[in-house]
C-alpha cells in the first residue's frame, strides 16, 4: 500500500491527479478522508509552485478579427485573452461553487432579490488606477445598458437596479435568484477600469497578466503584473497564446516543444499523443453537448410523438464509441449532467430501442415523407459522421431520416435557430438555472427547440428563488424531465474537454467550467 | 511615343479601370453572403438587441450603395478605414500581413526560380535520358501531392522527429533575420517543391521548342558544347513563355498560399483575408481584394513587358 500511496502523492505533485482523483483513490486504499486530505496538502507544499519561466498555449478559436474587447468575446482565444488580463468579481471553481476574486464577500438579503458584493480593497488596474465600486457598477452598466452589444446583455435582463454604496456595489432584481453570483463570474464581466467606456479593447484589467503583444490571429503576448494582489497565483514570468486553428499544427507545435499547452485535441489521436513520454492528456467531463434540436412549433416535429420517436431511434452508446472515441458520456435528451450541481442521478436513461422508436413513430401518423436533417462539420467535430450513425438507426427502426449538407460559413445565421432540425452543439453554463433560462425558457432568446411550456416556465422561475437545495433539486428534476419527455432536443452525447500538455507542465487542475481550466492555466500553473 | 511607354501607360490605365471592377465585384460578393458581420462578431450568443446596437455602431443600417461609395472615396485618398470587427486600422495591419507575405514569397522565388529553370536547362540537355526522367518524375510527384500533406510530412519528420526546424513558422518583428529564415525554412520549401514543377516544364517545352530551330543546327555544327547552344542561343529565344510561367507562379506565392500559411501558422495576407470572409469584414476583404487583384495586374504586365523586350520583332514594330 506505501508503494500505491508514494506513487500517488508523485502523481499529485507532478499535477497529473487532482484532488479529487486522490481522495477517491486514497480512499479505495481505505485511508480516511482526513487523513488523505492532509497527504494531499503535504504532497503538493511540497514540491511548491516554481516561479518563472515563460508559458505558451496554442488554442483554437482565434482570427485576425479578434478584439480585446470583453463585451465581444464569443471563441477560445479571446476567452483566454480575457482571462490574463482581466478578473470577474467572483469565479466558479472546479467543484462547482462560487470563490471570490474582485469581490471580498457576497451577500444575499433573506429573499435572494438584493445582493451585495463589497469589492477588494488596494486592487490596481494595469494602468495605476485602483480598483472602486464604482468601476465595477459602470461594468456592468456597459453590459446591460440600452447601446449594449455584450454577448452578456442576455444573463443582465433580470437586473432592475445597481448602485454603489462605498465599498459595496449593490444589485437589485426583479425576481428572486438564489444563483446571481454564478452569473456575475460570466467570463464577459471582467472588470475593466470606468467599465471600459473610454477605450473597451485596451486590454487593461486587474488581472496577473499584462498585455504586451496584441497581434489578432497571430499571437497575444503578456508578462507578470508586478503588482497582483494574489501571491498565489500567477507564477510565470511571461504568458503567450498563439493562434493555431489546424488541428494537426496545433499538435505538432507541442510535441516539438514550442508550446507547453494545446486546446482540443482531436478524440482520434489523444489516445496516440497519450503515449508520447514528454505529453500528458488531460480529459476533463463537462457540461458541454452535442445535440440535434428540432424545433416544437414547426410541423412535422410539432408532434410529440414524432420526437420520442427520432429520440428513440438514436444509438446513444455508439455515438460515444464512434465520434468521441469515448471521450465522453451519453446524453439523456435534457441539457444537464452530472457536471452540474443538483443534478439528480435517478433520471431513468433513454436507450436506443427501434421498436418502440417505430411504436412512436406509427402513432404519430407521420405521412412517410423524408425528415431532413440539416448538419454541416461546425455543428460540432464529427456532426456529419454522428448524423450519418443516426440516420442508420433511424432508417433500421423505419423512420426516413434524410441528411442535408449544409455550407459551414453562415450554419449559425442561416441554419441554426432558424430551420427546423439541424446539429448543434452548447458548451453549457455553470448552473441549471442558467442552461434552462439561456435555452428553454419560453421568452428566451436562444430558445433553439423552440420548447415553449407554461409550466416548465413557473417552475423555472420557482426553482430560481427557492434557496432550500433539496426542494431545488427535486425542481430541477421534474424541468429535466418535462425536457427529456416532452422537449425537442436530442442529446445524444456530452463531450468532454481534451488539452494536452508538456510533462514541464506543473499544478494543472481539472476543471469543467471553461476551456483548459476554464481559463485560469496561466494564473494556477508552472513551469518545473 | 516610344511603343514600350505607350504600352505601359495603356497597360496602367486598364489595370486602374480593372481594379475598380474588382472592388465591386468584391463589395456585390460579400452582400451575397449569408449574415453580417455584427451576426458573425456575436455569434451564438447574438441577442436581437445586442445585435441592433452593433449594426448600428457599425453603420450597417445605411444603403448598400452608400457603403460603398464611401469606402470608395476613402480608398481614393488612401484611407482605408478601421476594421469593422476589431476597429484597427486596416492600412497598418495590412502592411505588416503583407510585409509576411512578400517575405515569405521572395525566398521562396529566390530559390525556386533559378532552381526551375536550372534545372529545366539540365532536363535539355539530358533530354530523354536519366537526368531528365528523374527530374521530370521528382517534380511532378510533388505539384501532384497535396501542399498541405508535404507541409505535414515535412512538419512530422524534419520537426517533431528531427527536431532541425521550427513547425510554427511564426515571425515577429522582434527576432533577428537569421531567426526568420531559420522558423520560414518549411513553407519556403514546401512552395518550392509546389512551384517547382510548373516552371521547370515550362522551361524545358519552350526551350525544346527553339531547338528544333535551323540556327540551333547551325550552332551545333560550329561545334559550340551542348550547354551553350541551350544557354546562349536557344534560353534568350524562350524567355518569353518562361518569364510568363515565372510571374503566373510567383504571383501565386503571393496570394494563393492560404493553406501553407495555416499548417504553419505563418502571419501571412491569406489567413488575413479568409478571417475576415469568414466574418463579413467587407472594408478590409475590399482592401485585401484590391492588392490581390494589383499583384496580378502588375506581375501580369510585367511579364509582357519583359517578352517585349526580349523580341527584336516586338521591340521594333514597322
Amino acid at each position: 500500500m506505501k508503494d500505491q500511496l508514494d506513487y500517488m502523492t508523485q502523481s499529485v505533485t507532478s499535477g497529473k491527479m487532482t484532488r479529487r482523483e486522490f481522495m477517491g483513490k486514497t480512499a479505495a486504499l481505505g485511508i480516511s478522508a482526513a487523513v488523505a486530505g492532509s497527504l494531499f496538502t503535504r504532497a503538493v507544499e511540497a514540491a511548491g509552485p516554481v516561479k518563472g519561466g515563460t508559458l505558451k498555449l496554442a488554442s483554437i478559436g482565434g482570427g485576425s478579427t479578434d478584439s480585446l474587447d470583453p463585451a465581444l468575446a464569443a471563441s477560445q482565444v479571446p476567452y483566454h485573452n480575457l482571462n490574463q488580463f482581466g478578473e470577474t468579481l467572483v469565479n466558479v471553481t472546479e467543484n462547482g461553487t462560487i470563490e471570490n476574486r474582485l469581490a471580498e464577500s457576497v451577500e444575499a438579503s433573506a429573499d435572494a432579490k438584493t445582493w451585495t458584493f463589497k469589492i477588494r480593497k488596494g486592487v490596481e488596474f494595469h494602468n495605476g488606477k485602483e480598483l472602486t465600486a464604482e468601476d465595477v457598477m459602470r461594468t456592468m452598466e456597459r453590459h446591460s445598458n440600452e447601446d449594449s452589444k455584450s454577448g452578456a446583455l442576455g444573463i443582465m435582463r433580470g437586473i432592475e437596479g445597481m448602485k454603489v454604496d462605498g465599498d459595496n456595489f449593490i444589485v437589485e432584481l426583479g425576481t428572486a435568484n438564489a444563483d446571481l453570483p454564478y452569473l456575475m463570474a460570466d467570463y464577459h464581466l471582467m472588470i475593466q477600469p470606468d467599465g471600459g467606456f473610454d477605450n473597451p479593447a485596451a486590454g487593461v484589467g486587474t488581472g496577473a497578466y499584462m498585455l504586451v503583444a496584441d497581434e489578432p490571429g497571430v499571437r497575444h503576448a503578456y508578462k507578470k503584473n508586478p503588482n497582483y494582489w494574489d501571491d498565489t497565483r500567477g507564477h510565470v514570468d511571461e504568458v503567450e497564446i498563439v493562434v493555431i486553428n489546424d488541428a494537426t499544427a496545433r499538435m505538432a507545435a507541442l510535441q516539438s516543444g514550442q508550446v507547453q499547452i494545446a486546446n482540443r485535441v482531436e478524440p482520434k489521436v489523444a489516445g496516440l499523443l497519450d503515449r508520447a513520454p514528454n505529453l500528458t492528456v488531460h480529459s476533463t467531463a463537462g457540461p458541454g453537448h452535442y445535440v440535434f434540436i428540432m424545433h416544437c412549433d414547426t410541423a412535422p416535429f410539432d408532434n410529440n410523438e414524432l420526437r420520442l420517436a427520432l429520440k428513440y431511434a438514436i444509438n446513444r452508446q455508439e455515438m460515444v464509441d464512434k465520434v468521441l472515441r469515448g471521450y465522453g458520456s451519453v446524453g439523456n435528451d435534457m441539457p444537464i449532467n452530472a457536471a452540474y450541481p443538483l443534478f439528480d442521478e435517478s433520471i431513468p436513461q433513454r436507450e436506443y430501442d427501434p421498436a418502440k422508436a417505430a411504436e412512436h413513430y406509427k402513432k404519430s401518423g407521420h405521412d412517410g415523407s423524408p425528415i431532413i436533417l440539416r448538419v454541416s462539420d461546425v455543428a460540432f467535430p464529427g456532426a456529419i459522421d454522428a448524423a450519418q450513425l443516426f440516420q442508420q438507426s433511424a432508417n433500421a427502426a423505419g423512420i426516413p431520416l434524410e441528411l442535408k449538407r449544409e455550407p459551414g460559413d453562415g450554419y449559425w445565421s442561416e441554419v441554426w435557430n432558424a430551420q427546423p432540425f439541424c446539429a448543434s452543439y452548447w458548451g453549457g453554463r455553470p448552473v441549471q438555472d442558467q442552461m434552462y433560462s439561456t435555452a428553454y425558457l419560453s421568452t428566451a432568446d436562444w430558445n433553439d427547440t423552440r420548447f415553449k411550456r407554461e409550466d416548465f416556465d413557473a417552475l423555472l422561475l420557482q426553482a430560481r428563488g427557492e434557496l432550500d437545495e433539496a426542494k431545488r433539486k427535486a425542481l430541477y428534476s421534474q424541468m429535466g424531465m418535462l425536457v427529456r419527455d416532452n422537449g425537442g432536443l436530442i442529446c445524444p452525447m456530452f463531450n468532454d474537454f481534451i488539452d494536452a500538455t508538456s510533462n514541464k507542465v506543473q499544478g494543472w487542475v481539472a476543471d469543467p467550467t471553461g476551456d483548459v481550466m476554464s481559463g485560469k492555466w496561466s494564473h494556477k500553473c508552472w513551469l518545473a | 511615343m516610344h511603343p514600350v511607354v505607350k504600352l505601359v501607360s495603356q497597360r496602367l490605365a486598364l489595370g486602374l479601370l480593372l481594379l475598380l471592377a474588382a472592388s465591386a465585384l468584391i463589395f456585390l460578393g460579400t452582400l451575397m453572403l449569408p449574415g453580417d458581420v455584427a451576426q458573425s462578431i456575436l455569434g451564438q450568443s447574438a441577442t436581437p438587441e445586442a445585435l441592433a446596437n452593433l449594426r448600428e455602431e457599425l453603420g450597417l443600417n445605411r444603403p448598400a450603395l452608400v457603403r460603398y461609395f464611401d469606402w470608395l472615396f476613402g480608398a481614393l485618398q488612401g484611407d482605408l478605414g478601421t476594421a469593422l470587427t476589431n476597429g484597427q486600422d486596416i492600412a497598418e495591419s495590412i502592411g505588416k500581413r503583407l510585409g509576411n507575405t512578400l517575405f515569405l514569397a521572395f525566398w521562396a522565388a529566390v530559390i525556386s526560380v533559378p532552381l526551375a529553370i536550372f534545372l529545366g536547362l539540365l532536363a535539355v540537355r539530358y533530354r530523354d535520358r536519366w537526368p531528365d526522367k528523374l527530374i521530370s518524375a521528382v517534380t511532378l510527384a510533388s505539384i501532384s501531392i497535396p501542399e498541405f500533406l508535404i507541409g505535414y510530412l515535412l512538419i512530422y519528420f524534419v520537426a517533431v522527429q528531427m527536431g532541425w526546424f521550427s513547425s510554427v513558422a511564426m515571425i515577429n518583428d522582434s527576432m533577428s533575420l537569421l531567426d526568420k529564415l531559420n522558423a520560414i525554412a518549411l513553407p519556403v520549401a514546401v512552395l518550392t517543391l509546389v512551384v517547382l514543377a510548373h516552371m521547370m516544364r515550362m522551361t524545358r517545352a519552350a526551350i525544346l521548342n527553339v531547338m528544333q530551330s535551323a540556327y540551333i543546327e547551325t550552332a551545333e555544327l560550329k561545334g559550340l558544347s551542348t550547354f551553350h547552344v541551350i544557354a546562349r542561343h536557344a534560353f534568350p529565344n524562350a524567355i518569353a513563355p518562361i518569364v510568363n510561367v515565372v510571374m503566373l507562379n510567383l504571383a501565386y506565392l503571393v496570394v494563393g498560399v492560404v493553406v501553407i500559411e495555416v499548417v504553419f501558422v505563418y502571419p501571412g495576407m491569406g489567413q488575413y483575408l479568409v478571417d475576415h470572409v469568414a466574418k463579413r469584414d467587407v472594408p478590409v476583404v475590399q482592401a485585401c481584394g484590391l492588392i490581390f487583384a494589383a499583384v496580378y495586374i502588375l506581375l501580369n504586365m510585367i511579364a509582357d513587358i519583359v517578352a517585349i523586350l526580349s523580341n527584336p520583332r516586338l521591340r521594333h514594330p514597322k
